[in-house]
């Protein structure tokens, strides 16, 4: 299945390499390196490359390509979806996932690689189970093992790998016992340049930190389990419970988890935070153009929007911009053409504005296309779907655990189309 | 030549020397300084690496081996350290020994003699009482690719497959495919250890067996048979990565052994009764209309039926490659009706055409294949939807998408007649575009679309022709040109002048213009010939002496054809048929056409190419191949697992050799439903009865020949028989999910690694009719033996009896059930007694929930109104206790009553009567339950039984298990 992997970095280096059959060598990447630069941006590098001899199976994360060489068939979700795996191992065990954190804990990424895949078959892709085979890199674990010579890896087989929940490993003791979870809701949407909704659908995590002693049998319930009409759950969950009483029911696995994800459709009416009024246009003379983007809370429940963040994407032509903003900063990049305005928390007694001109290319006809503009925010303490967990309840252990919920709304893919240029003349 | 300057030992000596070469260098070639110096540089870590590993300490070495092994990560060379590294393979300090095995199994292929050193080391470590270290070693032995080591491979391979521990019998399955790699010829042999291991019952295995299977023998479809049931109901506790492999297998099984349900659409009749629940009849309804043209009965497998039942609630995985095989083996199994699961066809995504709507930060590909979903949802209601989005897309800055958006408009305006005009209109009008790109692929999609009915156009050809002195893109300009020749009769006045202006510019043009002058002249010539003969000569003067030898080709051959002399050939009459002919209008087609051959999901279907070792998903069968080859003897099976049911007596054996009679398990199923949840374990007992209705058809029939009831009686019989087998199937797995509730006797941590559960098996204890049967379950989770597991001292109340088990011990991670007796005398008092192990003792009770006390029998309906009577008039000990309003007695309690009715009196349809009857096992007194519904909902319960505390606590489980 996976023959090797390679790690390259954005600026093209090629900084570590993994072989789980014979060696193939590196150059099989220059197919990569040929497609990447076609592609321009790193994102549109397209997933699946054909090499006259292999494929390779990319994915692009935190500004590392995950390369992958496959000689044979194989679902390429299959091996997108070990890649994305790897990359969270990785995110688990060292916080994030970098290169430069790769490279300083390379002798443990080596080791996960080689528990993860047998062959190129996936062997132990579990975090609780790789965690008791190679212990996490902590400073006084590092310090003790210089002293005595100890070392990170186990000597025994991790329970969870013979056992039905292989999620789960036995033993668990904590002195406070505590349960967390977090609702958090992107909404995607896009918006015409008057701010009608054209299309908007809500995608929710449950993210838990679970770090309870022995074998807690968990049951979650929903106020409105209803609201949710496309879920996926992690292995813990039991499928049968939740189609027959819309509960999750779960042993769960020890510390962090994503518990499940869902969709709330476009059908259900999804409630829209902010408005953006915008103006932005160009003169047909003279190589300059005016700026004017206003934003206000629309559907915000009473909650104080946050981290607000408005990012416009520029023609080629426009080389600068001159503007005043009543709050917040803004930055327009002449090279990527993106013009950031990173205003913060949103006052309703004063509502934020982005006015002035913009600099264009001399010469240059007036651009004929259509910018499009991001925005970015969060709420805190609100689900926007109106999600509600009702309770969670223990059973199989005896010790009261401490529980707690947390809501908290984001922008995801959450896009305004802005007007068309509108044409003015003018007298100069 | 510097590097043996530096090299000959006079360093110190030619200091002065030295540095003035190397400010030399410096200045010449500095490159070539760092070069050697990082050269000097990695001789001396070397020999620094070497000492470390040679040296007595563990951290040194492991400081070593973790500085080799970033060089290894790097892609750095490190093959000249083997012999240092190799000779600590069995160094103690576990890290340094992985770290070693990583390294060897990166360099072993070019270092074989050395390599074989190792390989005692491993030999012993197969042997090693520590199943992690037997697991690596096997790992790292198999990874070795040395050819003189495959005999020592092979018997590895084969010991571990019949290993006790499941996790080195996964290592194994994992080292099947790499010998087979290593050496082919071995093939025979190891489809032998994949037989065995794919009879293996643990989850761990599946998977990884399944995929050994894949690799070495996919076509050895005879060895699924046996196990595809198991597989199947395996399938939801595998891990998501062998699930995966074994769906997408199980696809290609389906396909050669079942019949296409689509065939003849006719749904199984006989199923409906299998599985009458609300949904389910829905769908066979639906089905029933739309198969009014049955051609021949189709009834499907229930194997078939099992497949798509089991996979279906993977649909919910977060695993899309899990997601994704599922849908794949809906798309090519499932009967066009139940497809809707995943997405039904195209109808199904309507409702989420808006998902697919684009922005502007999505990456180009995912652009282009939205863009063709929305292509392809397109119809008449929702295209003025689709082209006003379209049109956002073509003022896209990613101009890639814009033409691919363009093209998507024309492929809109081909397939939906009534928006043929909007679209040109729209595409007309983007002709002005200031955007070269976007115009040009607006030519070439218009000039497609006129093909369709250019009469109606002229206007438009008009304006494109006029286009031509703007427009720069070549390809654009050849479209035109091509437009105008080919419908020049439409713009007579136009289209000469077109050619004198390219006559003009012909020197200046590309290749593909150019040719498309020399089209444009000839067809002129031969409608216009008066206008244009000068014309045309002079351009095809113009092409005679083009530098491109395609375009004097071209000219020349023109020449000869349309230009009538004395030498002029046969042909020449032919010129205007053969260049005006009626040409067929192109069909816009998507370019993910045509790959509907390859198994959907694969690589080779995203590459629209067959990759290597992809495996061809068959036909279906004209005619279903016998069914029967999947049948499992259960004894064997459960012989085979090692779940060991050692009762007193056989009790197990016994167990599992239930017949009909001995297990109307009515009282049960009902009773069950008060103790565990209700709909999930309702639908765990169907499922398990359908799958298990087949595997012991050839008793069923026996039983059937038997009975000498009627003929309904009979049926429900076997109705609750298989309901028994599945009783029985559960407790050989004893799934986690499994329809009877298992309760904790002693949790793993008081047990101190010992853990114990049991339940109530629901089948007769032999040695004692008397008493109830409780199935009790060990593990030892430590790494220790447990011994002489044993009950000691049971404290009881009056006249309660418990029959204990033998004596057993149990292995490390072991795992065994035993079958133990116990006379509750009809009570639920609990039994307290010791459960003792060769170190330690546990108090621990059994309290048995009201319904485990019961077994059921069969009453006549008039026995049973007779036996009513009795007990109403007689010991007036009933309890009449009408059902809460809001619990109405839906039709969801009907179908789960219904399956179980022992008297099934013609139930008419206002207020149907259900009755139910057992005995007590202890004392065998009769129980009778009542269920009178009545019109408008709400239902009476009546329990009829001389005890009164039984009858009391029966009716308080009964209403909680309806109510919920």
């Amino acid at each position: 299945m996976i023959h090797s992997l390679f790690l390259i970095n954005n600026a093209g280096d090629l900084f570590l390499e993994k072989h789980w059959k014979s060696v193939i060598s590196r150059s099989v990447c220059d197919y990569f390196f040929e497609a990447r630069e076609k592609a321009v941006e790193p994102d549109n590098v397209p997933p699946v490359i054909r090499t006259p001899h292999h494929y390779l199976i990319n994915i692009y994360r935190e500004k590392i390509f995950f390369v992958s060489v496959i000689q044979t068939e194989v679902p390429p979700l299959f091996v997108i979806e070990f890649l994305h795996r790897v990359a969270e191992t990785f995110q688990d065990y060292f916080g994030e996932c970098s290169e430069t954190t790769i490279k300083d804990n390379v002798v443990i990424v080596y080791e996960l690689l080689e528990e993860m895949l047998d062959n190129g078959f996936p062997l132990a892709t579990e975090s609780n189970i790789l965690k008791e085979l190679i212990r996490p890199p902590t400073i006084l674990r590092s310090m003790v093992n210089t002293i005595t010579g100890s070392s990170n890896v186990g000597e025994t087989l991790p329970t969870g790998q013979l056992s039905n929940i292989p999620w789960r490993r036995a033993g668990v003791k904590y002195t406070n016992n505590e349960a967390y979870f977090d609702v958090v809701e992107e909404i995607d949407a896009i918006l015409d340049k008057s701010g009608t909704t054209v299309f908007a659908e809500i995608q929710g995590v449950i993210d838990a930190c679970v770090k309870l002693s022995g074998m807690p049998d968990l049951t979650l319930s929903f106020m409105n389990p209803r609201l949710l009409d496309d879920v996926s759950f992690h292995p813990c969950v039991r499928y049968k419970r939740w189609e027959s009483e819309r509960v999750i029911s779960f042993i769960p696995p020890d510390g962090n988890f994503q518990l499940m994800s869902y969709h709330i459709s476009a059908q259900n009416l999804v409630a829209i935070p902010i408005y953006v009024k915008q103006n932005i246009s160009f003169f047909e003379t003279g190589s300059s153009g005016r700026l004017d983007i206003a934003v206000g809370p629309k559907q915000t429940m009473g909650k104080t929007v946050e981290c607000l963040v408005v990012t416009v994407h520029m023609p080629k032509v426009v080389l600068s911009a001159n503007l005043s903003a009543t709050q917040g900063t803004y930055n327009y990049d002449p090279v990527t053409k993106i013009l950031l305005w990173d205003i913060g928390k949103l006052n309703p007694q004063k509502l934020p504005n982005l006015k002035g001109s913009l600099s264009l290319q001399s010469g240059a006809p007036k651009p004929e296309e259509n910018p499009s503009l991001n925005i970015d925010l969060k709420i805190q303490q609100l689900a926007i779907s109106g999600l509600k967990v009702n309770r969670l309840d223990m059973y199989g252990e005896k010790y009261k655990p401490f529980k707690g919920v947390k809501y908290v709304t984001k922008a995801g893919k959450f896009q305004q189309r802005l007007s068309e240029w509108l044409l003015v003349h003018t007298e100069v | 030549m510097s590097l043996s300057y530096s090299c000959n030992g006079h360093i110190c000596e030619n200091l002065l020397v030295m540095d003035s070469f190397v400010r030399f260098l410096k200045e010449r070639e500095q490159e070539q300084l760092i070069k050697i110096l990082s050269f000097l540089f990695y001789i001396f870590r070397h020999d620094d690496l070497k000492e470390m590993l040679d040296s007595n300490k563990d951290s040194l070495k492991l400081e070593a081996m973790k500085r080799i092994v970033a060089m290894i990560a790097r892609g750095k060379n490190a093959s000249d350290l083997f012999p240092a590294v190799v000779k600590n393979v069995a160094c103690k300090n576990i890290e340094v020994k992985k770290l070693v095995y990583v390294y060897l199994v990166r360099y072993a292929e070019e270092q074989q003699d050395l390599a074989l050193l190792s390989i005692s080391t491993f030999q012993r470590g197969l042997k090693d009482p520590n199943q992690l270290i037997r697991a690596s070693a096997l790992r790292v032995l198999s990874s070795i690719r040395v050819t003189i080591i495959v005999p020592i491979m092979m018997l590895a391979i084969k010991e571990a497959a019949s290993d006790m521990s499941p996790y080195v019998r996964k290592t194994a399955a994992h080292a099947i495919p790499k010998l087979h790699s290593l050496d082919p010829e071995q093939k025979d042999q190891l489809i032998e250890v994949i037989e065995k291991l794919l009879a293996d019952k643990t989850t761990l295995v599946a998977g990884s067996v399944v995929m050994a299977f894949e690799e070495v023998c996919p076509d050895r479809i005879d060895l699924i048979h046996k196990n595809y049931r198991k597989l199947c109901n395996l399938l939801i506790d595998v891990e998501e990565w062998g699930q995966v492999v074994i769906i997408n297998m199980l696809t290609r099984y389906a396909r050669t052994q079942f019949l296409n349900p689509n065939e003849s659409l006719l749904e199984e009749s006989s199923e409906k009764a299998f599985y009458a629940s609300d949904d389910e009849e829905d769908e066979d309804k639906k089905a029933e209309v739309t198969t009014l043209e049955k051609r021949k009965p189709y009834v499907m497998d229930p194997d078939h039926r099992l497949l798509l039942r089991n996979t279906k609630p993977l649909l919910q995985s977060r695993n899309a490659a899990v997601v994704m095989a599922v849908a794949q083996l809906y798309f090519h199994l499932a009967p066009k009706a139940e497809v809707g699961i995943i997405a039904k066809a195209l109808g199904m995504f309507e409702p989420y055409l808006k998902s697919f709507y684009i922005r502007s930060t999505d990456p180009t590909q995912i652009k282009i294949l939205k863009l063709e979903v929305l292509t392809n949802l397109a119809n008449e209601a929702n295209i003025s939807t689709i082209l006003r989005e379209f049109q956002t897309y073509i003022k896209s800055m990613d101009k890639d998408f814009v033409a691919a958006s363009i093209q998507a408009i024309g492929r809109c305006a081909t397939n939906i007649g009534e928006v043929r005009d909007t679209c040109l209109n729209g595409l007309v009008q983007l002709l002005s575009n200031r955007d070269e790109l976007v115009v040009a692929e607006s030519v070439v999609v218009i000039k497609k679309l006129l093909q369709m009915q250019p009469e109606q156009h002229s206007d438009i050809i008009k304006h494109m022709a006029k286009l031509i002195d703007n427009i720069q893109v070549p390809m654009a300009r050849a479209s035109i040109l091509w437009l105008i020749g080919e419908y020049c009769e439409h713009v007579p006045k136009i289209a000469p002048d077109v050619l004198r202006k390219m006559a003009k510019s012909f020197t200046n043009e590309e290749d593909i213009v150019k040719l498309q002058i020399i089209n444009l002249a000839a067809k002129l010539y031969l409608t216009n010939s008066k206008q244009t003969k000068l014309l045309t000569q002079y351009v095809l003067n113009l092409a005679k002496y083009d530098q491109n030898y395609d375009i004097r080709d071209r000219a020349r051959f023109i020449r000869q054809l349309i230009v009538p002399t004395d030498k002029s050939g046969a042909l020449n009459k032919y010129a205007k048929k053969l260049f005006l002919a009626l040409k067929p209008a192109p069909v816009l087609e998507s370019p993910f056409k045509d790959r509907d051959h390859f198994q959907l999901g694969s690589l080779s279907h995203l590459l629209n190419a067959k990759a290597a070792g992809y495996q061809e998903l068959p036909d279906w069968p004209e005619s279903a191949p016998d069914p029967s080859v999947r049948n499992v003897e259960v004894k064997d099976s459960v012989c085979a697992e090692r779940t060991v049911l050692t009762g007193p007596e056989g009790a197990g054996v016994l167990l599992l050799q239930t017949t009909r009679g001995s297990s109307n398990i009515l009282f049960h199923v009902l009773l069950h439903h008060s103790h565990s949840e209700q709909s999930s374990g309702a639908e765990d007992r169907k499922r398990g009865r359908k799958a298990v209705k087949n595997q012991k058809s050839a008793s069923e029939s026996e039983s059937e020949s038997e009975s000498s009831e009627s003929e309904d009686e009979s049926e429900e019989e076997s109705e609750e028989e298989s309901e028994s087998d599945t009783d029985v199937r559960k407790n050989k797995t004893i799934a986690p999910s499994g329809s009877i509730k298992m309760y904790e006797l002693l949790h793993r941590i008081t047990g101190e690694g010992l853990a114990v559960e049991y339940c109530f098996s629901r089948q007769p204890f032999s040695p004692d009719p008397n008493m109830v049967a409780v199935q009790i379950q060990f593990t030892n989770n430590t790494n220790s033996e447990t011994k002489n597991l044993h009950i000691e001292d049971p404290r009881l109340q009056s006249g309660m009896r418990i029959r204990e088990f033998a004596e057993i011990g149990l292995q490390p991670s072991e795992s065994v059930t035993v079958v133990m007796g116990i006379d509750f005398c009809d009570s639920t008092q609990a039994a307290n007694f010791q459960l003792c192990t060769h170190t330690r003792k546990f108090f621990v009770s059994i309290q048995p929930p009201v319904g485990e006390l019961m077994t059921p029998t069969f009453l006549t309906e008039n026995n049973f109104k007779k036996e009513q009577g009795e007990r109403t008039s007689a010991h007036s000990r009933f309890n009449t206790h009408s059902c809460p309003t809001d619990c109405s007695f839906s039709s969801k309690h009907l179908s789960f009553f219904s399956s179980y009715v022992v008297v099934t009196p013609p139930p008419p349809p206002s207020a149907p009567v259900y009755r139910f009857a057992g005995k007590t096992v202890s004392s065998g007194c009769l129980v009778l339950v009542t269920v009178t519904t009545k019109e408008g909902g709400g239902a009476q319960l009546t329990v009829n039984c001389e005890k009164m505390v039984i009858g009391t606590m029966l009716v308080k489980d009964i209403l909680q298990a309806l109510s919920q």
